[in-house]
Formats: structure tokens, sequence, C-alpha cells
């Protein structure tokens, strides 16, 4: 791929991702108020909250937590960059795990009980996803010719949309995107419901503009984390872009409803389930895959 | 070449008798710092001449060969004695019985076998060359740091241990010997010789103490490494007898012309047995978890930077031999799931000095799995691995040591907010952490590597069961290494005190940390003019094994992970903000660290890591794992040794 | 154009009330009510409120804390008293433990009668609430808080 071509893609994704993920967490919230039987914010209401977020003034018990949020959102952005730009999958994956470390050192900094519960539940979470993720790079990897894990050739090389060889990886990672997406059955109770137990866990002790950034970062994970989706679904055939819009808002909307309808568990259980799908659909169709190419 | 070779085999057997024998506790640290700088000096200057000369694989004989020969011979049979006196003594008679077959048998062949013809006995090639490297400069670091350990050991901490400095400073000049003579060897029967040697020394170190769990734990060692000794002798007994020869490269050669036949696979499999059983992959990883009963400086020296080296640098030798064939399988299963097993075992230990013994063997077992894999990305990563581990262990093992020595424990939970009561010691720790799992640090570029060939791997059920070794074992690594990152930020509940860390011993550790970043800086220089000879010479053809593109990212990364939070640390230093107390439910008793608890009265609060017993714990996965390991062994022992027959 | 209006996070203190105003705060986020149509979410954190509501008289045990919570939470706030033992301390008002209403540890901005309080009336409360951040937002931006600087606040 052309340089101008890759900085237009990570432009673009600097520019636009927030937009669009915060968009969709609005419209999330609208539609999961709507399942409920209430009328729920308004649509922009994400972005309200970050820029109140960013307005309000700073408390800090720890100001080395400071300089950490900021490294995390560095670090997201730069796998974002990597990403988008068209590089090397693994990579990414490996960049967005030493981003996360950011987060889980800003969180321990303080010492605070609340927080320090959070954070530990986050790295259960990152744990259960991470063998998931790195499987991804590998099932794309396996399947295009000739075999590479640089995003803009897996597209462009592919006949056939991905999907057509992964489907068990698909499952995989649909499974733990609601993971990944602090959705229900697999959140601590913070979020946005009315019922707290642990406070807010990674981020109770980020004030104003450290948990604006935070959000901010996290839109820009689940950009990259669509961008995996729409990749199971894109080939050379440019018309396949818009198979992967629709399948990105179909896991959208499967999120909202497994959210919506599902009761939370306790982070034993989801460690079990999240690596006992990774093992059974990722792990056969990546067993029947080394067969059909090996 | 030769004479630096030959002298930096015998001087340091020579010089541990400096330490033997001077008692006055300042003349010897003076002797000992001598011989670390003299050896460390040595092996520099052998590793840049023969790299300036040209990189030429240089084989050769030991001027005296022959009076070398019969000491080897004489030796093994000193040793045979010493550990049957010893095993009698503790009464573990059958201990004795391993010894005296690893022993008779081989050198019965070599008196009254047929006369073997008398070729090259040493080698120096590339794996020698960073071999060489790791034991001279790692190792006396080492050295220089377990002076002023040890002095802190004794008088401040172990007051009623018998002071057995001398002996403990001294075997680590024999150990110095044997390793450098192991890596140099050609023939099988002088790499068993030193093999033997670090054996025992390992066994002495780790009864240090005397106390009787010491002595518990350095009986299973010996055992375990006794058993490998037997798996040597094997390979030696078939090569003599089956192909003539007690020469490790033609041995190899032989395997690899003939890659089907069980019957030269046979000398490759019981090779790599005895290396299993070295680099404590399970179901031998027992007797390295009971070694960190010994001193830190040999725990740091032998248990981890150098002494399991030896085991992962006889099974990157084979490697040619093993690609894709049962042998292979055999090994990177094997590593593979120590991988996992170690890292997910580690989760559950509180112990820092246990933390970090779980984890080397779940790198060593990494590296064996890449060394069992054959292939020539995974030989690089391998290498690395091999380089990467053994200076960032080594730094952590001395850190920790120096962190027990000063705060009075080593157990994780207590490293709470050591970044604001000792911020020397704490970065030290960040940094060795760091360069064992962050994302452009040493150990990633290794396992991307790693993981791409293993999808390339042959065999189907292999490779996909290695790729999910790897994912997994990824991310119980990243998780109990994190968990103990955190535990370092943050305030500390204990009073600033003094730190009773040792110059030298600093000295060590800011070595360390240096040579870690230069490491990395310098890991494109390394790849290019270091591991692509070593893969011309193994494999006779070079491979771009990470593409320019993504060294270019590796460097963005890690050009990143440094000026990043620096640059934001400088932008945030003098940023306005309002002192908060921690969210407690507002019960804070005025600071962070009390709160107010149900009889109106300041408690103090405590917040411990998961360590996820239930599910990680030892009692529960320990068992498990060596049986599952011991079957795969067993299963592929008898393909081979069936096959041979 | 500060946005805070919009996004009023809020934290209920329940002090020591009979429950009764606390099961209507509840209601207040049920699809009857749904309190979250003007973007309120309740958070259980200090540090992420806008509004701190009380619900419940102050007694000698809770004064600390209350003072704490407040203190923890970010400029501008709110603080909106909800039933009338938060405004006044109600019927425990004479009880040996009690100091009275909200407004004796912190300085309260609303105060929503009722005993309980009905949801209808919280809402319009934290309406009102909502309407008193635009000045405290033009207040914060002229600097009248006191913000401690950084060097100050390390010692």
């Amino acid at each position: 791929m052309e340089l101008s071509t890759r900085l237009i893609f990570a432009g673009c994704y600097i520019l636009f991702a927030p937009l669009v993920i915060g968009l969709l967490d609005g419209f999330d919230r609208k539609i999961s108020a709507r399942m409920q039987g209430r009328k729920g914010p308004s649509v922009l209401q994400p972005f309200y909250d970050l820029k109140k977020l960013f307005e309000k003034e700073f408390l800090s018990a720890n100001i080395m937590q400071l300089f950490m949020i900021r490294s995390y959102l560095c670090f997201i952005l730069l796998s974002g960059i990597l990403f988008f730009a068209g590089f090397d999958l693994l990579l990414v994956v490996f960049a967005l795990s030493t981003s996360a470390m950011f987060l889980i050192l800003a969180s321990t900094t303080t010492h605070s009980p609340f927080s320090s519960q959070g954070t530990h539940r986050e790295l259960v979470q990152i744990m259960a996803c991470e063998p998931m993720e790195l499987l991804v790079a590998v099932g794309f990897y396996l399947a295009t010719k000739p075999k590479t894990f640089v995003v803009s050739n897996i597209i462009v090389n592919s006949n056939w949309s991905n999907i057509v060889f992964l489907p068990g990886f698909f499952i995989g990672f649909v499974f733990i995107l609601t993971i990944k997406f602090r959705k229900s059955p697999f959140d601590i109770s913070t979020s946005h419901h009315a019922h707290q137990e642990v406070v807010k866990g990674v981020t109770a002790e980020m004030v104003g503009k450290e948990y604006a950034m935070v959000t901010l970062a996290e839109w820009y994970e689940n950009a990259i984390l669509y961008g995996i989706v729409a990749m199971f679904f894109l080939n050379k055939n440019p018309l396949s872009i818009i198979g992967a819009i629709v399948a990105i808002l179909a896991v959208w909307f499967l999120e909202i409803v497994i959210d919506n309808t599902s009761a939370r568990v306790k982070w034993q259980l989801m460690l079990k389930m999240a690596w006992g799908v990774t093992i059974v659909s990722a792990g056969m169709n990546l067993f029947l895959l080394e067969i059909i190419r090996g | 070449m030769v004479t630096l070779a030959t002298a930096l085999i015998c001087l340091p057997f020579l010089w541990a008798i400096f330490p033997a024998l001077i008692h006055n506790s300042k003349c010897r640290a003076f002797f000992v710092y001598l011989g670390c700088g003299i050896v460390m000096v040595l092996s520099v200057i052998t590793a840049v001449q023969w790299y300036l000369a040209g990189g030429e694989t240089l084989n050769f004989r030991l001027p005296y060969q022959e009076i070398f020969g019969y000491i080897f011979l004489v030796g093994d049979i000193l040793l045979m004695f010493f550990i049957t006196y010893l095993s009698f003594k503790y009464k573990k008679r059958i201990i004795s019985v391993l010894t005296i077959v690893s022993t008779v048998v081989p050198s019965v062949l070599e008196m009254f076998g047929p006369k073997l013809k008398d070729t090259y006995t040493m080698r120096f090639d590339w794996i020698t060359l960073i071999m060489v490297l790791i034991i001279g400069v790692i190792g006396s670091l080492i050295g220089v740091y377990a002076v002023g350990y040890m002095h802190g050991y004794h008088i401040h901490h172990h007051k009623e241990l018998k002071d057995r400095r001398s002996f403990f400073l001294s075997m680590i000049f024999v150990f110095f010997g044997a390793m450098f003579g192991l890596v140099f060897s050609a023939n099988l029967l002088g790499l068993y010789f030193f093999w033997e040697i670090t054996s025992v020394t390992s066994f002495l170190l780790i009864g240090y103490t005397r106390t009787e769990e010491a002595i518990n734990n350095s009986f299973k060692a010996l055992w375990m490494n006794l058993l490998g000794g037997c798996g040597l002798a094997v390979a030696i007994s078939v090569g003599i007898l089956w192909f003539n020869t007690a020469n490790l490269f033609e041995i190899i050669k032989l395997a690899e012309y003939n890659p089907t036949d069980m019957k030269y696979l046979l000398p490759i499999a019981m090779l790599a047995f005895a290396a299993l059983t070295k680099s404590a992959q399970f179901p031998f990883s027992g007797w390295l978890l009971g070694a960190m009963v010994a001193p830190t400086p040999s725990s740091a020296l032998l248990h981890s930077a150098t002494m399991v080296k030896a085991g992962v640098y006889l099974l990157i030798r084979l490697s040619t031999a093993m690609a894709d064939n049962y042998v292979g399988n055999m090994v990177a299963l094997i590593g593979g799931f120590t991988f996992l097993a170690a890292s997910c075992l580690a989760i559950s230990v509180t112990d820092g000095k246990k933390v970090l013994a779980y984890s080397t063997i779940s790198n060593l077992g990494l590296i064996v799995a890449c060394a069992g894999c054959g292939y020539e990305e995974t030989i690089w990563a391998a290498v690395f691995l091999v380089i990467f581990h053994a200076v960032s262990k080594s730094m952590l093992f001395q850190c920790v040591g120096a962190i027990e020595n000063t705060t009075g424990s080593r157990d994780v939970e207590d490293m709470q907010g050591l970044m604001s009561i000792f911020p020397k010691l704490a970065l030290i720790l960040m940094i060795g952490i760091a360069g064992m799992f962050l994302a452009p640090f040493g150990m990633l570029i290794s396992k991307w590597a790693a993981l791409k060939a293993f999808i390339d791997t042959e065999s189907v059920y292999v490779s996909t069961l290695m790729v999910l070794f790897i994912c997994f074992g990824s991310a119980t690594t990243m998780f109990y290494w994190t968990k103990w990152m955190s535990k370092i930020l943050g305030p500390s509940p204990r009073e600033k005190s003094r730190d009773l860390t040792k110059r030298n011993e600093y000295i060590s550790m800011f070595f360390h940390a240096i040579l870690m970043v230069a490491l990395i800086l310098g890991f494109p220089w390394i790849s290019t003019n270091v591991l692509k000879p070593l893969s011309r010479e193994m494999f006779g053809i070079v491979l771009q094994v990470i593409s320019k593109e993504n060294i270019i990212i590796m460097i963005v990364l890690l050009v990143g992970i440094f000026v990043i939070p620096y640059i934001n640390y400088l932008m945030t230093k003098n940023v306005k903000y309002k002192k908060v107390l921690t969210y407690m439910g507002g019960a804070n008793a005025g600071d962070n660290m009390n709160f107010v608890s149900a009889t109106g009265e300041a408690k103090e609060m405590h917040v411990a890591n998961f360590y996820m017993e239930d599910i990680m714990g030892e009692k529960r996965l320990f068992t498990p794992a060596i049986m599952i390991s011991t079957f795969i062994i067993i299963v592929y022992e008898i393909i081979v040794i069936g096959g041979a027959f | 154009m500060s946005k805070i209006h919009k996004s009023p996070w809020l934290l209920h203190y329940d002090g020591s009330s009979c429950n009764g105003c606390d099961i209507e705060v509840l209601a207040c986020t049920t699809p009857v009510y749904d309190v979250e149509r003007f973007g309120v979410i309740n958070t259980g954190n200090p540090m992420h409120a806008d509004i701190f509501l009380i619900t419940g008289g102050i007694n000698s045990q809770n004064e600390a804390v209350v003072k704490q919570i407040y203190e923890q939470m970010p400029q501008p706030k709110v603080v909106i008293a909800v039933g009338t033992c938060a405004c006044t301390g109600g019927i425990f008002k004479e009880c040996y433990n009690i100091k009275g209403g909200a407004d004796t540890v912190i300085p309260v901005d609303i105060y929503v009668p009722g005993c309980a309080a009905r949801p209808e009336s919280i809402i319009d409360g934290v309406v009102k609430g909502i309407g008193l951040f635009k000045e405290k937002a033009a207040k914060l931006e002229a600097g009248e808080y006191d913000t401690v600087q950084a060097g100050e606040a390390r010692q």
C-alpha cells in the first residue's frame, strides 16, 4: 500500500473514530432505554458527557495517574494507527495489551480499595480476552494466501470474505467483544445502570479529564475491535465494504441485546466461558484450517 | 584463539582455589572481584577477537588433549564416588545407582570400547559466542553481586547459619569453568564431564544452608540432573557402539541425513531428554523451584541466568536434527506445555522468588519449544529469548534479593509502594519486569517470530497445540507480571528506611539495566550481525525473519514506550490539581492507608492482588502438569526407542 | 459553552433516613420516571458526580463521611437535600445523636421537601439543580473556587 493511502486511513481513524463510536454509543443507550420501556437520553449524550468531564475541576489522589492515562491514550492511538494504516495485525494486538498495562498501572497508583478491585477484574478480563485476540491474528494469517499478518495484504489478497474460512474465530471473537465492550454478563456492576457494587472499577479514582481520556481511549480501542470485525467480511471487492458495515451493525446490535437480557456473572465463570469458547470454536477452526491449508 | 578458549575453561577452575583458601573477608572479596573481572574481560576479548577474525566456525583440539582426556575420565569417576558417598551419608542410596550407571558405562566404553578416531574436541561458533558472552558478562556480574549479598546475608539476616562464604564463592568459579567447558565441547565425553560438574555444583549450592529443606531440595536437583546425565550416557554409548563416534556434531549430521531412521534419532532423543531435565521443563521442574532455598546469587546465577541455559543451549544445537520429526515434536510439545503450565502456576504464588522461578521455567519452555520446532525463525527467536532472558532474569533476581535484604521480605504483597520508599530498587524491578513481557522488548519480538513459525510447522496437531499454548501462555504471563508491576507504584504503608543494598550490588544491577536498554536499542544490529550468520551457519540459508516494515514498527513502539510516558510525565508534572483522598466510601481516617472501622477507630487497609488459588493453585495444577508431561515424554521416547531396535 | 447541564451525574447518599426517600430516589431511575432522559447517571462515585443527593439527616457517625464525600467531588457541584429529614432532621431531629439537616455540615443548594419526597418532586429538584450549573460553571471559569497549586498540594 502507498504511504499516502496509509496516512489517509490513519488520519481518518484519528478524526472520525471517536465520532462514529461515540454516536454508536449514544444510539446504544437510546436503544437500551427503549428496550427497557424508557425514553432514554439524547443520542449525543456521550459527547455531552465527554465535554463535561473535560471541563470539570481536576482533583487527584496521585498525580502520577495523569501521565499514565495520557500514555494509555497515546498507545491506544498508536495501535489504532498501526491497524488502520494496514500494518501487522499481531503487533497491533501486542501494542493493545501494552497500552492496557498503562491503564492498570494508572488505576493502582492510588492504592484505593475500589480501583484495586476493579483493576484486578480488568486484569482477569484482559487475560480472558487475550488468547482470542492473538488467535484472530493467527486465523487471518492462515486464511490468506500468501500467508501474512499484514492487514492491508489480508484484505487485498483475499478473493472471498475470510468469514468463510474463519467462522469459529468469528464466534469466539464476538464472544470476547462482550467482555471488551464492558457489557453484561461480563461487566462489573458499574456502567450506566442504577446499581453499583464496586463504584466504578478501574476508573474509580479518575476525575474529570482523566476519566474523559479513558473514555476517549476506549472509543478508539472499540474502533479497532470493530475494524477487526470488518476484516472478517472485507475482500478485494470494494462492494464488500457494505457487507462489513452491515456486519458491524449486526454485531453492535447483538451486543446490545445480550447486554439487556443477561444477568451478571462472576469472574470465575467469565474466565472459564471465555477460554472455553476460545478453545472450542477457535481451536477447532484452527485445527481444520491447518488441515486445509497445511 | 585456542589459547584463549583453553584459558577460559581452565582459569576459573584454578581461580576457585583463592576464595576457598583465603578466609579474610576483604582480601577474599578482592580476589573474587579480580577473578570476575578477568573472566569477564577474557570472555569479551575472546568473543571480539573471534568476531573480528570473520566469525568462521573454529574446530580445534585443546593443547595436551590426551591429558585433558584423562582428567575428564578421572574427574568423572571422582564425582561418582563423591555423589555415592553423599547419597549413602544422607540415606538416599537410590541416587548412587543413577550416578554409577551413568558414569561407568561411558567410561568403560571409552577405555575398552572401539577406538575412536581423533577428531576435533572443541568448537567455537556463533552459538558458542553468545553463550560465552552470557556466561562471562552476566555470570561475572552476579559474582560481583554475590560478594556484597553474602556479606549482608550472614551479617544481617542469617546469623544462625554457619558462614561458608569461601566455599560458596569458590563454587561460583568452578561453575564458570564448567559452563565455559560445556559450551566449547564438541566431544560428548567432555560435554558429559562438564555437565556433571554443573549438576554437582548446583547440588552443593542448593544445599548451602544445610537446613533440612535445603538438603532435601538439593537431592531432588541431584537426582533429576543425574537422570539427565543417564540420557547423555545412553547417547554416548549409542554413538560409540553404533556409529563409532562421540562427536556431537557428527551425531547431529547423521540424524540430519537420515531424518526418518529412528536409529539415528535415538541419540538425539536421549540428548534432548538430558537437555529437558537441565532446563527444568515439566516434569522436571521441581528441582528449579526447590533451588530457591539457596542464597539469591546462586538462584540468579545457576538457576535462571546461566545454568539452565546449558539445557536450552544443547537443544538449540540439536534443533537442525529435530525439525519436523518425533524428537522435535516431543521437545516442542513439552516446551509449549511448560510455557503455559508454569505461567498459570506463577499466578498463584506470592513469594517473589517463586514467581521468578516459575517465570524462568515458563520462558525456558518457550525457548525449548522454539528449539524443538527447528526452523530458522524459531531459532532466531530462541536465541533472542536466551539473551534477553539471561539479562532481565539475572537483574530481577538480584533486585528481589536486594529488596529482601533491605525490607526483610520478598513477598510480592509486601512490595506495595516500593517506588515511594526505595525508588532505585523499584526502577530496576520495573525495567526487569518490562523486559520480560512488554511490547517492544525482547520477549515480545521473540514471541512474534515463534508464533509465526509454529503456525507454519508441518505437523497439524503439533502446530495447533503450540499456537494455543502460546496464545494462552502469553495471556497468563501478562497477568502475573502486570499484577506484580501494579504493586510497585503508589503509596506505601511503610516508613522510609535505610537502603541496605551494597554498592557493588547496585553496580551489578545498574550494569544489567544499561545492558538491557542497550540490547533493546541494538536489536536490529544484533539481528543482522550475529543472528544472520548464526542462521547461515546452521541452516545454510539466510531468511529475513522480520520484515523491514515490522522492524520500523518495533522501533516506533520502542521509542514510544520510553518517550511517550516521559513526555507525558514532563507535561503533567506541573499541572494544577487539588489533592483529595481516595474514595473509601467516605471512611478514610485522614489518609489513604487507614479507614475508620465499625468501632470508630482507624484500621489499616490491606489491598491484595488476585492469586486465583482455586483455579490456578499449585495444589490443583502441579500434579496434573507433571502427569501430562511425563506421559508426553514416555510416549515419544517409546516411539523413538521402539523404532530404533 | 459548558455542557454540564446536559450531563449531570448523581451521587446518592443515604444519611440516617427511614429509607422511604431512598426508594423514591431509585424510583426516579425506573421506566416510569426515567431520569436518564436528562442525561442523569446514578454513579456510585463522588469523583465522577456533579450532584450530591442526600436523603436522611446527619448524625454524629455520618457527619465526617458526608464532609469527606463532598470534598471528593470536583467543582462545579450541586447539593440537593431530598426529604424532610435531609432538609431539617425531620422526626429524628430531637434524637440524641442527630445534628439536623444536611446543611449543618455542607452547603445545600436545593431543598426537596416531602415525607417521603415524591419522585416528581425529586426530579423537579434535580432539574432545578441542573439550572444552577450554568452559573456555577461560569464561577469556576472566573476562578472563584480555590484550586490548590500543584506545588502546595505535594506538601
